[in-house]
């Protein structure tokens, strides 16, 4: 996976008032590549997301598919950025349907409602993730994992080829957090317009078990990237944060192992 | 697909609207047939050429004294209905109403200020109250945004409600001030608080019917920007939406639209917050089927409320406020009770 980059990011900083919660971050994510952003909680993973979505004011550039995001309008922006946050806002009776249909706002002219085109659009990704027989529920009645999947469908209807996951599998159990990153890898290397994948995460054997590349976080800065064998070792995860664990190989990665400390 | 605005709902509100519209102008003092007041309402289309039943003198009191108070309820629950449903989507608040950020307190003091203060006449001229009440509104309105906005570091909805209410309570105070100072003119004040539909003929469907007709444009192109706003301003701006100029927008046309119907019909009750609720749980929680639902049902609603008002203890009328408040809420509980739960 070393095609061109499609994203690159260079010298990303954050900050709120006095408070430092990003500095000099590069990343660099091949096109068709899956980078996982890992660290421990506050090192500043979900505002890294934020600024390469151009959703906080951050220093530095950020360019996706040859463009730079900052001064791309943000209709442009969205149709070449996806992001599904952490715990994304449900509304309350909203279809599954009307929910996709969100996803076409970029297409749609700003005073305008969607057309033919953007329900066929949304019809394609609902039949894509298997989410037809669920197109007249409301949110509100899905289970965790099949509403994870509707966020993906909203993201996907917006036709971007970067898409951001904050903590995607968080609430789902072991089972349910494989269908979706197995899901999400298929997208991924998909034929027809394939996706690069951001991610963060905190399970950190799933973590190495689908990204080729990781970026460790830890205080706002990067502190390893590299492939998963390389960031995933006892010492860098002990010493940032400040864990017992045991890194044993697996088949598709290695495994991280939490040992009691006493 | 929920979000569609079905025909059937459509139907439904034009002909609340239609029965609004008839049943007002056919009952009061003289009853008129309500088929003679179809047929002489369409004697006054141009071009009809319908012949009219009415005498002379009937025809009089139904265009000149009935049909634009009817108009002006239409109107003044359509506009406070819609604004009710905008800044509900707006402040992704279901306890929004119309009255909300300074609008009915800073009417409230533009009114009593000018009934204290103004010429003797203030009352009967159809111009000076109402002029007060709208830029008395819009002031409050203005200041709000500014504090919410400007003041908070944090720039969310809930700063913007809570420069509402500190600016409502101090035009509130500076009202009770006033009119401790001068209780001569507590009951007029109190007339109008209470809200009314008193017509001097055309006039002051006049008065309202530019705003009303901006104001319904321009909140109801927002439609679908509403829908797009219930997922929150972040998800909205990856969306590739911009929330604060959706929001700016919303709330001017809204706080226009409700301050021109302040202006003309005092500060009336509880419209704005039950019609577009009792429309979202009947048809459903897309905005692009509230807004323009509400401006239906909205105004068939007051003026059925107005009917009421002038004709139960005729010829004294009853303030409309207590008549949207006695019939609305029982229906509303109603409604609460049984809406949508045989959807899926």
């Amino acid at each position: 996976m070393t095609g061109p980059s499609l994203v690159a990011a260079r010298g990303i900083g954050v900050r709120v008032g006095a408070a430092r919660l990003l500095g000099d971050v590069d990343l660099d994510v091949p096109e068709g590549g899956w980078l996982t952003v890992i660290g421990p909680n506050g090192a500043g993973k979900s505002t890294l997301l934020r600024a390469l979505a151009g959703l906080v004011p951050h220093e530095g550039t950020v360019t996706v598919a040859g463009e730079q995001v900052d001064r791309l309008h943000r209709r442009q922006r969205a149709r070449l950025i996806a992001l599904v946050p952490q715990n994304p806002v449900v509304p309350p009776g909203m279809s599954v349907l009307d929910y996709t249909l969100l996803g076409r706002t970029p297409y749609i002219a700003p005073l305008a409602v969607e057309g033919a085109a953007d329900l066929a659009a949304a019809h394609a990704v609902l039949d894509r993730l298997d989410l037809t027989g669920f197109a007249d529920r409301t949110l509100d009645t899905l289970s965790g994992g099949e509403r994870q999947r509707v966020y993906l469908a909203r993201a996907l209807a917006q036709g971007a080829r970067l898409l951001l996951l904050d903590e995607p599998t968080s609430a789902l159990d072991i089972g349910h957090q494989q269908d979706v990153l197995e899901l999400v890898d298929e997208l991924r290397t998909a034929e027809h317009a394939p996706l690069t994948v951001l991610a963060t995460m905190h399970e950190l054997s799933v973590a190495g078990e689908y990204a080729d590349r990781i970026l460790l976080l830890a205080a706002g800065s990067v502190v390893a990237t590299g492939t998963p064998d390389e960031v995933l070792t006892e010492e860098l995860l002990a010493h940032h944060y400040r864990a017992r664990v045991r890194v044993v190989p697996g088949e598709r990665g290695p495994l991280v192992v939490p040992v009691r400390r006493r | 697909m929920t979000s569609r605005l079905r025909p059937r709902w459509v139907l439904t509100g034009l002909l609340a609207v239609l029965v609004a519209l008839v049943a007002g102008l056919a009952f009061g003092p003289v009853s008129l047939p309500p088929l003679d007041v179809v047929t002489d309402l369409l004697h006054h289309v141009p071009g009809l050429r319908v012949p009219t039943a009415l005498p002379p003198r009937d025809d009089a009191i139904l265009v000149q004294l009935r049909l634009p108070r009817v108009v002006l309820g239409l109107l003044v629950g359509s506009m406070l209905s819609l604004a009710g449903g905008a800044y509900q989507g707006v402040f992704r608040n279901r306890l929004a109403d119309p009255y909300m950020l300074g609008v009915a307190a800073g009417a409230g003091l533009g009114a009593t200020s000018v009934i204290i203060f103004g010429p003797r006449t203030a009352l009967s001229s159809p111009v000076l109250v109402p002029l007060a009440a709208f830029t008395g509104a819009l002031a409050a309105v203005a200041v709000t945004y500014l504090l919410g906005m400007a003041g908070a570091r944090e720039r969310t909805t809930a700063t913007l409600l809570l420069a509402g209410v500190a600016v409502a309570a101090f035009c509130t105070a500076v009202q009770t001030f006033l009119l401790q100072q001068h209780t001569e003119e507590i009951q007029e004040v109190y007339s109008w608080i209470l809200g009314r539909l008193t017509t001097s003929g055309w006039h002051e469907v006049l008065i309202l019917l530019p705003y009303a007709v901006v104001a319904s444009a321009v909140v109801l192109s927002q439609r679908r920007a509403l829908d797009v706003l219930s997922v929150g301003d972040e998800e909205a701006a990856s969306l590739g939406l911009h929330p604060r100029r959706v929001r700016l927008v919303l709330v001017v046309a809204a706080a226009l639209g409700a301050a021109a119907a302040v202006a003309v019909s005092g500060l009336i009750g509880f419209v704005g917050i039950i019609v577009p609720h009792a429309v979202r749980l009947l048809a459903g929680p897309s905005y692009r089927v509230i807004l323009p639902l509400s401006l239906l049902f909205g105004g068939a609603f007051l003026a059925l409320a107005d009917l009421l008002a002038r004709t139960v203890m005729s010829p004294a009328e009853i303030p409309i406020g207590v008549v949207t408040a006695f019939f609305g809420a029982p229906f509303f509980l109603l409604v609460l009770r049984s809406g949508r739960r045989a959807a899926p």
